[in-house]
């Protein structure tokens, strides 16, 4: 290669290096801040401020979820699966919103802790199925307990082997 | 030997030679890529089964994957164009350096307006700072840099290489975009079409999607050429083959 050339190559390579360096300092230095959302966990060990509006995100617990008669409050626990924080809302929830799916709720630590959340957002996961294909796996789910159940009552050593054959 | 190795790499690297060579690739880059999209739109939106949770509003995908698919992957078209001007001084990478530029910001833009327009139904909300969304708002950015850097400069050698440099340096941005899924907690879901794994997708429905993808590539590629002859011709206006072009023009 052309000594000229082979400079400029170097050149070129270093632009990259050392803008991938600096970029990637900021980002490690930041990295906390990059993070959209707090864990329940993280706000219930005190990393969140009790001051300024935060985001937590998490699973909906099952069954938590509760709504007042008369208005469009609700009140809801996150959880991320070792710990569980309380969240106040009053407004319209995303479609998508439901107990057992990820969310992500804004707002204001109160003590207790209870996030008293301006925003609710609903966050989806990277899969995407046919209904029909949740419908069956429904009903494959719903077979298979009953066999077990009838298993089970039988006892009978036939049966049960057959259940555990792949 | 070597000399002549290298002989049709000189003819189609030399504008005129490219513009000539260029205008047998149209038609069929045209052709596949318009097909590919009618196929890929038609699949997607009519005969692809809607998502059990998120209904026919997920169908958006085949428009918000292809085209930052094809935001990211022109990102490298131009940095690379970017560097083989500097290290070489091509004049055709040049050009094919500013008629990217262009084409990349519109296809992230339309990547996050498409991808908007998904969040209010699905997150509820049209934007969120998270760290997917705001280093493709910094891609749109750096695209909208190259364009704009290359008009500040009255000599076109200096603003080739204040542009080059400009998008190298912005290289940086794309792993990040790429994995700041998986680096940070984010709104945005991870990736569905992964390299390592299969994707977490019905057959039904990933298949359009692939054909989408393959027509964003051909559309982009169609699209590009176009965009660099146009250049071409822009900047070679007083050559004498652009002349004897426009002259044959005339007389027909």
């Amino acid at each position: 290669m052309h000594p000229q050339r082979r400079r400029r190559l170097a050149l070129v390579l270093f632009i990259v290096a050392l803008s991938s360096l600096g970029v990637g300092l900021a980002v490690y230095a930041l990295r906390q801040n990059l993070n959209l959302f707090y864990t329940p966990r993280q706000v219930v060990a005190g990393e969140a401020s009790t001051l300024a509006r935060i985001r937590v995100g998490g699973m909906v617990v099952r069954g938590s979820l509760e709504r007042e008669p008369d208005s469009l409050a609700v009140r809801f626990r996150l959880t991320d699966g070792d710990r569980e924080l309380w969240v106040r809302y009053e407004g319209i929830l995303p479609d998508l919103f439901g107990e057992g799916e990820a969310a992500v709720a804004a707002g204001h630590l109160r003590p207790g802790p209870l996030l008293e959340a301006d925003q609710v957002l609903a966050k989806h996961d990277e899969n995407y199925t046919p209904p029909e294909v949740v419908e069956g796996m429904k009903a494959g789910h719903a077979a298979r307990a009953a066999r077990e159940a009838a298993g089970q009552e039988a006892t009978s050593q036939p049966n049960a082997a057959e259940d555990s054959a792949p | 030997m070597a000399e002549r190795r290298w002989q049709w790499f000189h003819r189609l690297a030399s504008p005129p030679g490219f513009y000539r060579v260029s205008g047998r690739w149209l038609p069929w880059l045209a052709g596949t890529s318009l097909a590919l999209l009618a196929v890929g739109v038609v699949w997607g939106l009519l005969y692809a089964p809607p998502d059990a949770r998120q209904g026919n509003s997920y169908r958006i995908i085949f428009l918000h994957v292809p085209a930052s698919f094809l935001a990211l992957a022109g990102y490298y078209v131009m940095a690379a164009a970017g560097a083989i001007h500097l290290i070489w001084r091509v004049k055709l990478a040049d050009v094919v350096m500013s008629a990217a530029a262009p084409l990349g910001a519109a296809l992230t833009f339309l990547a996050l307006f498409s991808g908007s327009l998904w969040g209010k139904p699905t997150w509820g909300t049209y934007w969120v700072w998270d760290a997917r969304i705001t280093s493709m708002l910094v891609l749109l950015f750096l695209y909208l840099g190259v364009v704009t850097l290359r008009q500040a400069y009255a000599s076109r050698e200096t603003a080739g290489r204040a542009c080059a440099v400009l998008a190298l340096v912005g290289t940086v941005n794309i792993p990040i975009i790429y994995k700041s899924v998986d680096w940070w907690y984010s709104l945005h879901q991870p990736a569905t079409i992964r390299l390592t794994a299969a994707p977490s997708m019905h057959p039904d429905m990933f298949q359009p999607l692939v054909v989408m993808i393959l027509a964003f590539y051909l559309f982009y590629a169609w699209v590009l050429v176009l965009n660099v002859r146009a250049e071409i011709l822009v900047r070679e206006r007083r050559a004498g083959w652009v002349r004897d072009l426009a002259g044959e023009g005339e007389s027909e």
